[in-house]
């Protein structure tokens, strides 16, 4: 089995994911050392899912914690589960 | 998540967190109100996250967020512990910011465009030729993270959720499925369509906004 850059992008999750066919792995990893479209592609899809991973792009807003606790002081404070 | 495969220690540390959060959800029932606190601390940043991903507003994000801590222990006697609580949160979350969403009007008709398109294909990368690393220090310095905020909330929702979901949140495919009432063919389809989307938009911003990293990288690998 020989796999064009088509299917390599269409495997590319799962590949990423590691839920993926060894065989198919393979190819993957074989069609990327050649194909410098595919590796960049690879790379920069890898690198994008790191960093909305990053707990730095998704941040709290200052004083979150502590309005969230005080509301929910309150919301005891009246209710029971 | 990125090739991590559950270890039989992290599956066992998982089993013991999930019977303390039974343990704890008894005692709250039962009258110790204030263990309610301890019991959603740990998921108080990735509910919030998740509001604001799909309302992309930090104010209305903390309101579902509240909302959802409100609802969650209202109905906590209702718990059975079939689901994780974790994903149990997240669904009044998901509820509370959809719902939000339509008040706005924002609401992208979510069932309009849900057929025949969870087929194959369809979806090209941006094709580029290099790519390096992008330091973690341009997060702050390009504002990447708000690019990435963008991108994710261009998103249609259908894609949308199921990527905050899997790859903000780091739940499992089986998990998303469960949660959203889809197959997991389905969810791993929509996953893959919503990280080449973004890799569509997001590649090519960053391409050009390093361009003297990239320079300074090239120079130093001249150096002998
Ligand atoms: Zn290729």
């Amino acid at each position: 089995m020989r796999i064009d850059c088509k299917e390599a992008w269409d495997a590319l999750s799962a590949y990423l994911d590691g839920e993926i066919d060894p065989v198919l792995r393979a190819e993957i990893e074989r069609h990327v050392q050649f194909c410098e479209v595919c590796s960049a592609v690879l790379d920069s899809t890898r690198n994008i899912l790191y960093l909305t991973a990053d707990d730095r792009v998704f941040e709290l807003p200052g004083g979150f914690r502590e309005r969230l606790h005080a509301h929910i002081d309150e919301m005891l404070q009246q209710d029971s589960p | 998540m990125v090739e991590i495969v559950p270890t039989p220690e992290m599956q066992a540390s998982q089993d013991l967190r999930q019977e303390q959060e039974a343990e704890q959800i008894t005692r709250i029932v039962a009258g110790e109100k204030n263990l309610f606190h301890d019991l959603i601390r740990p998921y108080e940043r990735r509910i919030y996250v998740t509001a604001f991903s799909m309302v992309r507003n930090a104010g209305e994000a903390e309101e579902i967020v509240q909302e959802t801590m409100l609802k969650a222990y209202r109905s906590l006697h209702s718990f059975r512990g079939e689901s994780k609580f974790s994903s149990w949160l997240t669904a009044i979350a998901l509820n509370e910011a959809r719902a939000c969403l339509r008040k706005a009007g924002k609401s992208t008709m979510v069932f309009l465009d849900e057929e025949g398109d969870d087929g194959e294909g369809a979806c090209q990368p941006f094709q580029l030729r290099d790519w390096r690393e992008i330091p973690l220090e341009m997060l702050e310095r390009n504002n990447l993270a708000g690019l990435l905020q963008d991108a994710i909330q261009a998103l249609p929702e259908k894609y949308r959720t199921v990527f905050v979901l899997r790859d903000v949140e780091e739940m499992s495919i089986e998990e998303t499925a469960h949660l959203l009432g889809l197959e997991p063919g389905n969810v791993k389809i929509r996953l893959h369509r919503a990280r080449m989307m973004l890799q569509k938009t997001l590649a090519p911003l960053v391409q050009q906004a390093s361009p003297s990293q990239r320079g300074m990288w090239a120079f130093l690998r001249r150096r002998p």
